[in-house]
């Protein structure tokens, strides 16, 4: 009797994990097929928005009339930042596939820049026309190798699931279908080197390549140098350990050598982090990594801890232009001065405790990389005729002088203008020299705290 | 009997002197602190500065507690009207002097507003029973408690102040009563709870929807009443980043590198602004976060915890632009990263477990 009500349990526990387990067998594949479909539909959309690419790259090349170019152009922008989306939502993660992301980018920053442009007063010169030939050709053996990596996914029924499973597996060589296609494209957009984008586009330089180039020919520092010099730079006291100061020497990786140093800070139990560039013993950066206790001293007051920290290590003519407080920190940026112009090429970035008022940040590169002497810039209009240029709507509130670099990377002299529209506040740069309007930007406004409910 | 009247009627006027010099006394005597109030600054005297300066006119945002360019504005306006000598935007002594002189501040009110999540404006004149949109008629933070380390202006307690009637002639209700003593108690006529919330601004002082019956009371727990708390309803966020982008790159950062020193952490997030401005990557943050295989704490749902102070820190501080990784675009920890393409990659250097590379 109680056998057989224990074999009665047991059978019911059994049929019951039996359909438990089916169930959730279901669930997972369902949960599979989910993610696989994301994948898939990734995947065709930018074989897809590769074709449309193709196609109306195409049609600009035919096209004569300088009104139906522009939108073409435009068009053309717009697919290839699809593409890119579609491509970052594709499990290619680690995957050197980079390549044909840039390539994208550039196509469409090239296409970008000339559907802007006013085409009636300066038409499509003779070597941007060939880019374009170039573009149409080599997008065409894009879309002929992702097409066929499509075909094979659909005949084979090939799943990004896989692709997803084998990199992850970390097995050489990789073998998989889609893997290798995709492969085979990056390795031919790499070898579209020599398509001309127009200045600027060339070659896309990195903050670090610069610093690079600009501190190439100073002198060298050693490791006690560089310590010396981080001692200097930081506010003086003398809770420093130096004894246990750390120092290393960046790798290979970056472009320009430098040391990376440590120091404990006893009073706050915590360390100072800097870089200092091996060469010419530039501070690049600086962080204290200690807690925040409570305020206690006025955002301003920490403006004129910050004005002192600059002035002590030698910026010379540096203005605020901007300060943030976050919780008990304050931010501050400087622009340099020049004859009373900014340069905002020229700018750091600092933070302040608001506790005990020390600086605890310092981020210059940018100051690095464009600090130099610089001839003085020639104003051809005056502050009245830029505010003519300006929109009518606009309440001009304040007025500077000011250094910036334009899209093609240049710096101009501008005239900088702060005025309200309505309750927003607007920065608006007039180039000094044509009455361009170089950039217009929307500053922002506090944010409210949306609390979600 | 006689001798009784006289004896109470002494105490009575006693007593009202006492009321009298305690509620008159800290008013003026002290009310911004005395902080050289500058663009970007948040608290309780920015809070002070954009009531008094929307009191006269002045400043027609809202009272947010936040510094920014419109109040910088309504400074500068200020200080060039009143001919200070230099219109600076910077709010000091003498600047804090002429508001004080040229307007009322009813902190107690107008933190209880903010504190409620009101839409509320603060003109001088209007009946502030009528500048007062519904509860929670703007999206604010509710009293965060965890924060009350402004003990500045303890003590102040502003009551009625003269010139600012409470109460709404005509409306037959009751008359609004000691708003700074009671401190919340029942007096709001509440025109239906959330049907105009989430508007934007209206400062206009017309907003007259109010309905002359149905004065549900409402019961606010007392203890909200501690006015030393941080009642700013706003924020500071870096150009071109919201507060969610920054919550979203320190659950990032919490998921990946927490427990990692400090400065590791920031580079983790400059890594990741990095790649949204490198164009091999995709555009925004949330592009190169949730990019498939890109992070393991985003395989496997690590980056859904809660993150921390410190992993919100670092974020802001990336977003400054703080880069301790030097403009590094890949980090792996070398004890569990098997791919032998990560290793190919030109390293910057090693932070706390990380390496970063190129």
């Amino acid at each position: 009797m109680i056998r057989s009500i224990i074999i009665g349990v047991l059978a019911v526990a059994l049929v019951g994990t039996g359909y438990w387990g089916y169930t959730e067998h279901q669930e997972k594949n369902a949960v599979l097929v989910r993610a696989e479909n994301n994948y898939q539909r990734a995947f065709h959309d930018l074989s897809y928005h590769v074709d449309l690419l193709h196609d109306e790259i195409g049609s600009t090349l035919a096209m004569n009339s300088k009104e139906r170019l522009s939108p073409s152009l435009a068009e053309v922008w717009r697919i290839t930042s699809q593409a890119q989306d579609d491509l970052g939502q594709l499990p290619l993660g680690l995957m050197e596939f980079s390549e044909t992301e840039e390539y994208l980018y550039k196509i469409g920053e090239f296409s970008y820049r000339n559907a802007i442009r006013d085409l009636e007063q300066e038409p499509l010169s003779d070597e941007e026309y060939e880019t374009l030939q170039a573009l149409y050709e080599q997008s065409g053996e894009i879309q002929g190798e992702l097409r066929n990596v499509q075909s094979k996914v659909l005949k084979e029924n090939l799943r990004w699931m896989d692709v997803e499973l084998a990199l992850a597996s970390e097995e050489e060589p990789l073998d998989n279908g889609i893997i290798n296609g995709f492969e085979i494209i990056d390795e031919k957009v790499g070898g579209f080197s020599e398509v001309d984008f127009g200045p600027g586009l060339a070659e896309l330089t990195t903050s670090s390549e610069d610093i690079a180039e600009r501190i190439a020919n100073e002198e060298d520092i050693s490791e006690q140098e560089a310590i010396q010099k981080a001692i200097d730079f930081m506010e003086q006291n003398n809770n420093y350990d130096l004894n246990n100061a750390n120092i290393t020497l960046s790798g290979e990786g970056l472009d320009y050598e430098a040391y990376s140093i440590t120091i404990p800070d006893t009073q706050h139990g915590t360390n100072i982090v800097m870089d200092i560039t091996k060469k010419g013993g530039h501070t690049v950066w600086m962080l204290n990594e200690r807690d925040i206790d409570q305020q206690s001293i006025s955002l301003n007051e920490a403006s004129e801890n910050a004005k002192a920290f600059l002035e002590k290590n030698g910026f010379g003519d540096m203005q605020l232009v901007d300060s943030k407080q976050y919780d008990n920190i304050g931010v501050f940026n400087f622009a340099g001065l020049m004859d009373n112009v900014r340069v905002y090429a020229d700018s750091v970035v600092l933070e302040v405790a608001l506790d005990e008022g020390d600086v605890i940040g310092y981020e210059g590169f940018a100051y690095i990389e464009n600090h130099d002497e610089r001839e003085a810039f020639e104003q051809e209009i005056t502050r009245e005729e830029a505010e003519e240029r300006l929109n009518p709507n606009l309440e001009v509130m304040e007025h500077h002088l000011a250094i910036i670099q334009n899209q093609l990377e240049e710096e101009v002299l501008c005239h900088e203008f702060y005025g309200v529209i309505n309750q927003d506040t607007f920065r608006i740069f007039i180039n000094a020299e044509n009455g361009r309007e170089e950039h217009v930007e929307k500053l922002a406004n506090a944010e409210p705290v949306y609390r979600g409910d | 009997m006689t001798n009784n009247k006289n004896r109470r009627k002494e105490l009575c006027i006693i007593i009202s002197f006492i009321i009298a010099s305690l509620t008159i006394l800290p008013f003026g005597a002290e009310a911004f602190s005395d902080q050289v109030i500058q663009k970007g600054a948040t608290g309780d005297d920015v809070i002070e500065l954009q009531a008094r300066l929307q009191y006269n006119g002045f400043y027609d945002g809202e009272i947010n507690g936040v510094f920014g360019w419109s109040t910088y504005w309504a400074v500068r306006n200020f200080q060039e009207e009143f001919e200070l000598e230099v219109a600076d935007g910077l709010v000091g002594e003498k600047t804090k002097e002429m508001l004080e002189r040229a307007t009322d501040y009813d902190k107690e009110w107008v933190h209880r507003m903010i504190r409620e999540g009101r839409k509320f404006t603060y003109y001088g004149g209007t009946p502030k029973e009528i500048q007062k949109g519904p509860k929670g008629s703007r999206d604010s933070k509710q009293t965060d408690q965890k924060e009350q380390d402004q003990q500045r202006n303890q003590g102040e307690e502003p009551a009625q102040e003269p010139g600012q009637p409470t109460e709404q002639p005509g409306q037959g209700e009751q008359p609004a009563p000691e708003q700074g003593t009671e401190g919340g108690q029942g007096e709001q006529p509440t025109p239906e709870q959330g049907t105009e919330g989430g508007q934007e601004e209206q400062p206009a002082p017309d907003q007259e929807e109010e309905e002359g019956g149905d004065p549900t009371p409402e019961e606010e727990p007392v203890g909200q009443e501690d006015d030393d708390v941080d009642v700013e309803s706003a924020i500071n966020v870096p150009e071109g980043f919201s507060d969610n982008d920054i919550q979203l790159l320190s659950q990032a950062v919490h998921g990946e590198a927490r427990g990692e020193p400090y400065a590791g952490q920031v580079a983790v997030a400059a890594v990741i602004l990095s790649r949204v401005n490198s164009p091999k990557f995709p555009n925004s943050i949330s592009g190169v976060i949730f990019e498939p295989r890109a992070f393991t704490a985003v395989a496997d749902g690590q980056i859904y915890l809660e993150p921390n102070e410190t992993s919100r820190k670092a974020a802001l501080d990336a977003i400054n632009g703080q880069d301790p990784s030097g403009g590094a675009l890949y980090f792996f920890n070398p004890d569990t990263a098997t791919s032998a393409w990560i290793w190919s990659r030109p390293q910057i250097k090693q932070i706390g477990k990380h390496i970063f590379c190129k």
